[in-house]
């Protein structure tokens, strides 16, 4: 099947966590937690604007670094994906735990929602199995204290053995605290005594055996304790990296592995088996965290969380559940398109008029008009069409989007789906991962490290392609508002686009899920493996927050991008419309050749010509459409999307043109990122081929279906 | 032993201890590490749309387990 060690496990890794150190005293701080206990708020707290990368842009997703200084020395801040545990059963948590361990951070800072404390023990208890040199942050104080959850830190530090750090994201205090504990733990200012678990003495005794052995293999790397459990456990792929850490085989130390055994036989004969040692342990962690919970953690109110059980009983129950999920699609989207009309004329108004200076400037210069024609009409015109008619609507649609997800609502959405996935015979978690997909598909397919399952998290990322990322949603907009909202008029308008909208989008969850089902039934058999889901609490969003980080890690990053790719687009474009061959310009050349395919599936070949050129970014389709039809003869002044859908019909468009552009925007070939981070998370050429043609294949079938019957039925 | 039945009989608002997971290897591990060991209470929450996944309370979070886990857990009525 292709599923190896190689393209699931360790081998993700190669070139993952890459930290570059400005001075040799930077200090390396690894900041882990579990998912939605506000990681990312302290990550931006402290680092600032200081982010090397930011959250989203694809491979970066998984390690966002950043920088603070204190007290003069520089820290170099590596967020580590937020996880319940470092059981490493999925390669999220080996990431991880790979970075704990192996990553050499100077501190881990473990982030905790004090909502939640016993929960979030386990894996901070994990964490110091590992390594001595832990902050423990709980975040969310403010929270808890609405909440009427009290906790004594000053107990937990003391329980625990680490420093321990209440923060809440209202009061900036806290974090200076934070920093100081860092600073200390990180120069060695204190001598920490984490606590260490006790397991029952037969394990205890078996530990023994083994740690001598290894302080002499070891020395002072990676905690003997712990190794010792992990050897005892006998798990391979750990075992293997810690091989590859201290470069040496540690399953052909012989004297070692000989004391393993020997470990094993005694617990053998006291009846615990490898299953049974693995139950001792896990159950062990599961206890110590209750034990110290219920030394710190005063609840005044036992039903604390009556709200966030209402809020289940609206938005996960049978009757409103699906329904609620579909109206606030609907309302993220109505915002978007509404809110997006305004600016979008306002940077095209304001692009073009740039563009007349420009045009001015160059004849003033007297430059040839090749020249202009490159640089004014080719790069800076389509640049001036990605920026106006995509940023506006990104711009909105994200920070709401992010809103809900800070929110908590979406695992509550792969709870309401997970069954819809069960019958498509692959994991809940899918839900999650389409939904990142909405921002970017590069996203959504490393955020597919999340589920367990090797067969279900391939098919998680061949299909995350299907739902319509952030650079799809405006060419979606703009053709919806052109072709279909022309009905109505006034407010009744919006209304109705954003109703087609939602339509395209359900239509995409529906072909995500028939596609996986396929592949679950073909070249991907078999059956859905068993599935566990947390629901986190519900928080109140930091809106401010969320509107900032938009604006700077999203917008700016797309701004980047059109900047990369849309301008030597554009001059590849204009280059091959204004040289000709056989008094025909290459572009129509290129058009024509495409063009007998392009009609089958009821495109024409400059859009399946868009398409292809827009394999770099899909940003880009909807300008290069817009400049090979203006290159070819009909220049209009283009600022409105009257003006456009004009040029549109006056090249052949009709409303099944428009029905299939969007169908093959929905289906078509992941662009070059994507593709990139496919290979990189499956380290397979096959299945990066078929993430490819998967999708390209399903869009022509379906456009080409659509196109037939409509013609054969006579409506066009 | 009387008391002793599966999680997934239980319905909503209920209140169980854990007795038995009669799973191994993976499931087993991550069930444990969600905090599913013996003598754990459970509280069943609610059901989601389809009837099936179903939210528990574990620990003070919530947690989500298909039908086919949850038939797998043995436990006692509180």
């Amino acid at each position: 099947m292709g599923l190896t060690n190689k393209s699931t496990g360790i081998g993700v890794l190669d070139n993952e966590i890459k930290i570059n150190k400005l001075t040799p005293d930077d200090k390396i701080i690894a900041l882990g937690g579990n998912p939605n206990v506000g990681k990312s708020t302290v990550f931006n707290n402290l680092t600032g604007l200081n982010q090397h990368t930011g959250n989203w842009p694809g491979k970066t997703v998984v390690n966002a670094q950043g920088d603070y200084s204190y007290k003069n020395n520089n820290y170099i801040l590596v967020d580590i994906p937020g996880t319940y545990s470092l059981m490493s059963s999925s390669v999220e948590e080996e990431v991880a735990r790979d970075f704990i361990c192996f990553g050499n951070p100077d501190t881990t800072v473990i982030v905790v929602d004090a909502t939640c404390l016993e929960r979030n023990l386990n894996l901070v208890l994990q964490t110091i199995e590992i390594t001595s040199k832990v902050v423990l942050c709980v975040n969310l104080m403010d929270e808890a204290k609405r909440k009427g959850i009290e906790i004594n830190l000053t107990k937990l530090s003391k329980k625990l053995g680490i420093p321990v750090v209440g923060t809440s994201a209202i009061k900036s205090k806290s974090l200076g605290e934070l920093m100081e504990e860092i600073y200390k733990v990180s120069h060695n200012k204190i001598t920490l005594n984490p606590m260490k678990i006790e397991y029952e003495k037969m394990i205890e005794d078996a530990i023994n055996k083994i740690v001598e052995p290894l302080k002499v293999l070891f020395q002072d790397k990676l905690d003997h304790r712990w190794v010792a459990l992990k050897l005892i456990e006998g798990d391979k792929s750990l075992l293997k990296s810690i091989s590859e850490y201290i470069n040496c085989s540690l399953t052909e130390e012989k004297k070692l592995m000989e004391k393993v055994d020997d470990a094993r036989v005694l617990l053998k004969d006291e009846g615990i088996d490898a299953e049974k040692f693995r139950d001792k342990i896990v159950s062990k962690l599961v206890k110590t965290a209750e034990e110290i919970s219920r030394d710190v953690v005063f609840i005044k109110n036992n039903n604390y969380n009556s709200f966030d059980r209402k809020l289940d009983k609206y938005l996960t129950s049978k009757k409103f559940g699906i329904p609620t999920m579909i109206a606030l699609l609907f309302v993220v989207f109505w915002i978007t398109i509404t809110g997006a009309n305004m600016p979008s004329q306002i940077l095209s108004d304001g692009l073009f008029y740039i563009e007349d200076k420009l045009t001015d400037l160059f004849v003033w210069l007297d430059a040839p008009n090749w020249i202009h024609g490159l640089l004014v009409l080719g790069m800076f015109r389509t640049l001036a069409w990605v920026v106006s008619v995509m940023l506006p609507p990104m711009a909105i649609f994200f920070p709401l989007f992010t809103l809900l997800e800070d929110l908590g609502y979406l695992p509550r959405i792969a709870f309401n789906l997970d069954n819809y996935f069960k019958k498509a015979c692959t994991c809940g978690k899918q839900a999650l991962t389409m939904c990142m997909g909405f921002g970017c598909n590069a996203a959504g397919i490393i955020g597919c490290r999340i589920i367990d399952s090797p067969r279900e998290r391939l098919i998680a990322i061949i299909t995350n392609s299907f739902t319509p990322c952030n650079g799809r949603f405006p060419t979606l907009i703009a053709i919806i508002t052109m072709f279909f909202a022309g009905f109505f008029s006034g407010p009744l308008q919006s209304v109705f686009s954003t109703l087609i909208l939602t339509g395209v989008i359900v239509f995409s969850v529906i072909m995500t899920l028939s596609i996986s089902r396929i592949l679950s039934k073909t070249i991907l058999k078999g059956i859905p493996s068993n599935f566990t889901l947390e629901l986190p609490p519900y928080r109140k969003p930091k809106i401010g927050e969320v509107i900032v980080r938009s604006i700077f890690d999203r917008t700016l990053f797309v701004l980047g991008r059109a900047v990369v790719v849309a301008a030597p687009v554009g001059l590849i474009i204009w280059s091959m419309a204004n040289i000709y061959v056989d008094n025909i310009s290459i572009l129509t050349h290129c058009a024509n050749f495409l063009n007998p395919f392009a009609k089958l599936i009821g495109l024409d070949g400059y859009i399946l010509m868009a398409f292809i050129l827009g394999f770099p970014a899909n940003e880009i389709v909807v300008p290069i459409i817009i400049m090979s039809y203006m290159a070819t003869g009909s220049m209009v002044e283009l600022d409105s999307l009257d003006q456009l859908r004009t040029l549109l019909v006056s090249n052949g468009w009709t409303w099944l043109t428009a029905v299939c552009v969007m169908l093959f925007s929905l289906m078509h070939w992941p662009c070059a990122t994507t593709c990139l981070t496919i290979k990189k998370e499956t380290l397979s050429f096959k299945w990066t081929l078929i993430s490819f043609l998967l999708p390209a294949a399903t869009g022509i079938v379906i456009c080409f279906i659509v196109t037939q019957v409509s013609k054969i039925f006579g409506l066009i | 032993m009387n008391n002793s039945i599966l999680l997934s009989s239980l319905s909503h608002g209920k209140k169980c201890r854990v007795k038995n997971l009669n799973t191994e290897g993976l499931l087993r591990r991550r069930l444990l590490d969600l905090g599913l060991i013996d003598d754990t209470e459970i509280e069943v929450l609610q059901k989601s749309p389809s009837g099936d996944p179903v939210a528990y309370l574990v620990r003070g979070a919530v947690i989500a387990l298909r039908s086919e886990v949850t038939s797998m857990i043995v436990v006692e009525k509180v």
